[in-house]
C-alpha cells in the first residue's frame, strides 16, 4: 500500500511539474499591472490591446502570419511530393533520402543559422521574407515528411490497384484515391509546419531583418530586454492556438485510423 | 517492364524538388559554415604582390627591399576600408601591435608630399622578422587556426601545435560546461522520466491518458512560452519564492533565475517529454505477465525490477537519454533567457561570434565541433532505434 501511495504522489508531482508552469502564466495575461508578478491587482485586457494595437507587436503578428503561411505552403508541397516519391520501394537511395529529409530536425539551430546567414547574404536574400520562409521551411520539412509518409504507409495498395484495374489513369488514381486517403496526414503535416514556423526563433535571429520580426522573435527580445505582461498575453494566444492545433491533429489522426482500419482487417 | 521504369521516373521527379531544396538551403549552408572555419582570405585578398614575393623568404633574414616595396604597393592600392580593417584585425590577432603599426604605415603612405622610401623609415618595427612572419602565415588561403582555437590550441612561432595560454583558454571551459549541463539535464530527465513512464505503462484507461497528456501538452507548447513561464515562476518575486516564503521555509528569496539552477530546472522541463515517450513506447511492448511471473518464482520486487524490467527497458532509456542529450548540447534560447553569463553554452558563444563580433571563422569552427558531436550521437541513436523490430 505505501508503494501505491508513493507511486501516486510521484505521478501527481511530475504532472504538476509538467503542466503547472503553463497554467501559471495564463492569468497574468489579464493583469492590469505593468509588472509580470503575482498577486494580480485587478483584471484588465490592456495587454491584449497592447498586443493587437502597439506597432511592434501588431507587425510581429502580421509577419508571423505571412511567414507561417509561406512556410506551410512550401513545406507541405515539397514534403508531400517527396513522401509520395519515397513510396517506391525499388528506389535505391530511399533510406539515405529519408535520412536527409529528417536531418534538419537534428542539426542544432544555431549551427544552421550561421550557415544560412552566410549563404543567404551571398544570394541577397538576407533580411527578406523569402529568406525567412526558406529558413523556416528547412526546419518544417521533417514534420511534413514524417506525417505524410505515416499516412501513406497506412494506405492499402490494393485499393489503388483496384482503381487502376478498373481503368483509371495514374493521375485519376492519385487524385481520386491516394490523395484523399493521405489527406489527414497532409493536413496534420501542414499544421505542424505552421506551428514550427510560428515558434522558430534561432534561425529568425540570424536571417531576418527588423522588418521581418516574427511574434516569437519579438517575445524573445522582450523577455530579454523589457519584460512586460504582453508576453503573458502572447503566451495565452500561443497556448490557445496549441490546444486548437492539438485538437486538429488528434481529430485528423482518428479520421485516418477510422479510414484505414476497415481496409486493414 | 516499362511500367516499373516509368514509376521510377515518377518517384525521381517527385523527390527531386525537395532534394534540390535541401541541398541548396540545408547542406550548402552547413558546408559554407564549415568553409568559413578553414578559409582565411582577409590578408591574401589585399596583398597579392606581397604574397608572390614572400614565397621565397626564409622567415629569418630581415625583410628585403622588394618585399617592402611590394607591401607598400599593395597597401597603397587598398581602397576598401572595411577589408583593410578585416586584414588588420586578422594580423593583430596573430601578433599584437599590428593595429598601431598599420595605421601609422597607411597614414604615412597616404602622404603624397613626401613619399617614404621604404617601410623601415616609417617605423622601425618593420625591420623585425616577427611582423613579417605574421603576414607570411596569414597569406595562406586555408587555415587550421580557428579549428585549433575552438579547442584552445594554437601554433607557436615555430608552427608546432600547443595549448593556448590560460587567459585565452575560454572555449574548452565552455565545451566542458555544455556537456556537463547536458549530462545533468539528461540525468534528471532519466530520474523523473523512467519511473514516470513505468507508472504510465502500468496504468490503463483515463489514468494513462492523463499521464500521457501531461507529457504531450508541454511538448506541443511553444518553447518560448515555456521559457517565459519559467521566467515568471523562478524570478525573485516569482511563484516559487512566494510559496516557499508563505509556508515559512525561507526568509529571503532564493536566487533561482540567471544561474545554473534555473537553467537545469527549465531545460529538464522542456526535454522531459523526449525521455518519457521513447521509454514508454518500449515499455508497452513488454508483456505484462513477466513481472508477476518473476514474483511467483520468488523474486522480491527490487530483484524482479533489476533482472526483468530494467534490462528489457534499457534500450528505451538509452534512446531517450541520447535524444535529450543531443537536444541539450545545441540549446540556445533557454540558457540565453534563464541563465547568467556563467551558464552560456556553446550555441550562445557561436551566436556571439557570428552576430556580436562578426568573427565568422570562430563561429564556423565552434559550429563544426557542435555539428560533429551532434551527428555522431545521432548516428548512435539511429542505430539504437532501428534495431527495434529485429530484436523481438
Amino acid at each position: 500500500m505505501p508503494m501505491k501511495i508513493a507511486k501516486l504522489t510521484f505521478a501527481l508531482l511530475t504532472i504538476l511539474f509538467l503542466v503547472a508552469p503553463l497554467i501559471a502564466i495564463l492569468p497574468l495575461a489579464f493583469t492590469s499591472s505593468v509588472i509580470l508578478t503575482y498577486p494580480i491587482p485587478s483584471w484588465s485586457l490592456r495587454w491584449f490591446e497592447e498586443l493587437f494595437f502597439a506597432d511592434a507587436w501588431r507587425r510581429a503578428i502580421i509577419n508571423s502570419l505571412i511567414i507561417g503561411t509561406g512556410t506551410t505552403l512550401l513545406a507541405t508541397v515539397l514534403g508531400t511530393a517527396a513522401s509520395l516519391g519515397l513510396r517506391n520501394r525499388l528506389f535505391f537511395f530511399r533510406g539515405s533520402m529519408r535520412t536527409l529529409f529528417l536531418l534538419p530536425m537534428v542539426v542544432p539551430a544555431v549551427v544552421l543559422g550561421v550557415g544560412m546567414q552566410v549563404l543567404l547574404a551571398r544570394f541577397g536574400l538576407i533580411n527578406s521574407y523569402a529568406g525567412v520562409i526558406i529558413a523556416h521551411t528547412v526546419v518544417a520539412i521533417p514534420f511534413v515528411v514524417v506525417s505524410v509518409t505515416g499516412a501513406l504507409a497506412g494506405i492499402d495498395e490494393r485499393v489503388e490497384l483496384a482503381a487502376q484495374s478498373l481503368g483509371a489513369a495514374p493521375v485519376t488514381v492519385f487524385r481520386r484515391v491516394t490523395l484523399p486517403l493521405a489527406m489527414p496526414g497532409v493536413l496534420s503535416g501542414a499544421v505542424l509546419a505552421f506551428a514550427t514556423s510560428l515558434d522558430e526563433v534561432v534561425l529568425t535571429l540570424f536571417v531576418a531583418g527588423p522588418n521581418q520580426r516574427t511574434l516569437a522573435r519579438q517575445m524573445f527580445s522582450s523577455i530579454r530586454e523589457n519584460i512586460s505582461p504582453a508576453i503573458a498575453a502572447a503566451a495565452f494566444l500561443f497556448i490557445a492556438a496549441t490546444i486548437l492545433i492539438g485538437l486538429v491533429v488528434v481529430l485528423s489522426r482518428s479520421m485516418l485510423e477510422r479510414r484505414t482500419r476497415p481496409a486493414a482487417s | 517492364m516499362s511500367g516499373s521504369s516509368s514509376r521510377m521516373g515518377r518517384s525521381l521527379l517527385l523527390l527531386a524538388p525537395l532534394f534540390l531544396f535541401l541541398m541548396g538551403f540545408f547542406v550548402w549552408p552547413l558546408f559554407s559554415m564549415m568553409s568559413q572555419a578553414v578559409s582565411d582570405p582577409a590578408v591574401l585578398r589585399l596583398l597579392p604582390r606581397t604574397a608572390e614575393i614572400m614565397g621565397d623568404w626564409d622567415r629569418e633574414s630581415p625583410p628585403s627591399m622588394p618585399m617592402q616595396t611590394a607591401l607598400m604597393e599593395d597597401l597603397k592600392a587598398v581602397d576598401d576600408d572595411q577589408a583593410l580593417g578585416d586584414m588588420v584585425r586578422r594580423l593583430n590577432s596573430a601578433r599584437s601591435g599590428f593595429r598601431t603599426l598599420m595605421s601609422k604605415t597607411t597614414s604615412a603612405l597616404g602622404d603624397a608630399a613626401s613619399p617614404p622610401p621604404d617601410l623601415v623609415s616609417i617605423d622601425k618595427r618593420w625591420e623585425k622578422p616577427e611582423f613579417w612572419i605574421a603576414i607570411a602565415d596569414a597569406l595562406s588561403p586555408l587555415t587550421d587556426r580557428n579549428l585549433l582555437a575552438a579547442v584552445d590550441l594554437g601554433r607557436n612561432s615555430a608552427g608546432a601545435i600547443e595549448h593556448l595560454p590560460a587567459d585565452q583558454s575560454v572555449n574548452r571551459v565552455i565545451l566542458v560546461r555544455t556537456f556537463w549541463i547536458a549530462a545533468l539535464v539528461t540525468f534528471f530527465c532519466a530520474c523523473i522520466g523512467f519511473p514516470y513512464a513505468i507508472i504510465a505503462a502500468s496504468l490503463t484507461g483515463w489514468k494513462r491518458d492523463l499521464m500521457l497528456a501531461a507529457v504531450l501538452l508541454p511538448l506541443w507548447t511553444s518553447l518560448l512560452v515555456r521559457t517565459a513561464a519559467w521566467f515568471i515562476l523562478l524570478q525573485e518575486q516569482g511563484l516559487i519564492n512566494d510559496f516557499l516564503r508563505a509556508i515559512g521555509l525561507i526568509d529571503a528569496p532564493l536566487a533561482l533565475i540567471f544561474n545554473r539552477t534555473g537553467v537545469i530546472i527549465a531545460m529538464t522541463h522542456v526535454l522531459l517529454p523526449f525521455m518519457v515517450l521513447p521509454i514508454y513506447s518500449v515499455l508497452i511492448t513488454i508483456p505484462k505477465n513477466l513481472m508477476p511471473a518473476a514474483a511467483s518464482l520468488g523474486a522480491p520486487p527490487i530483484r524482479a525490477f533489476l533482472r526483468v524490467l530494467l534490462p528489457l527497458s534499457l534500450r528505451g532509456v538509452a534512446s531517450g537519454g541520447l535524444l535529450v542529450f543531443i537536444s541539450a548540447i545545441g540549446y540556445y534560447i533557454t540558457p540565453a533567457l534563464i541563465g547568467g553569463p556563467g551558464d552560456q553554452m556553446i550555441s550562445s558563444i557561436i551566436a556571439f561570434y557570428a552576430t556580436g563580433s562578426a568573427n565568422w571563422g570562430m563561429a564556423g569552427a565552434l559550429g563544426m565541433v557542435l555539428l560533429v558531436a551532434t551527428l555522431l550521437l545521432y548516428s548512435v541513436y539511429a542505430r539504437l532505434s532501428s534495431d527495434e523490430p529485429g530484436r523481438r
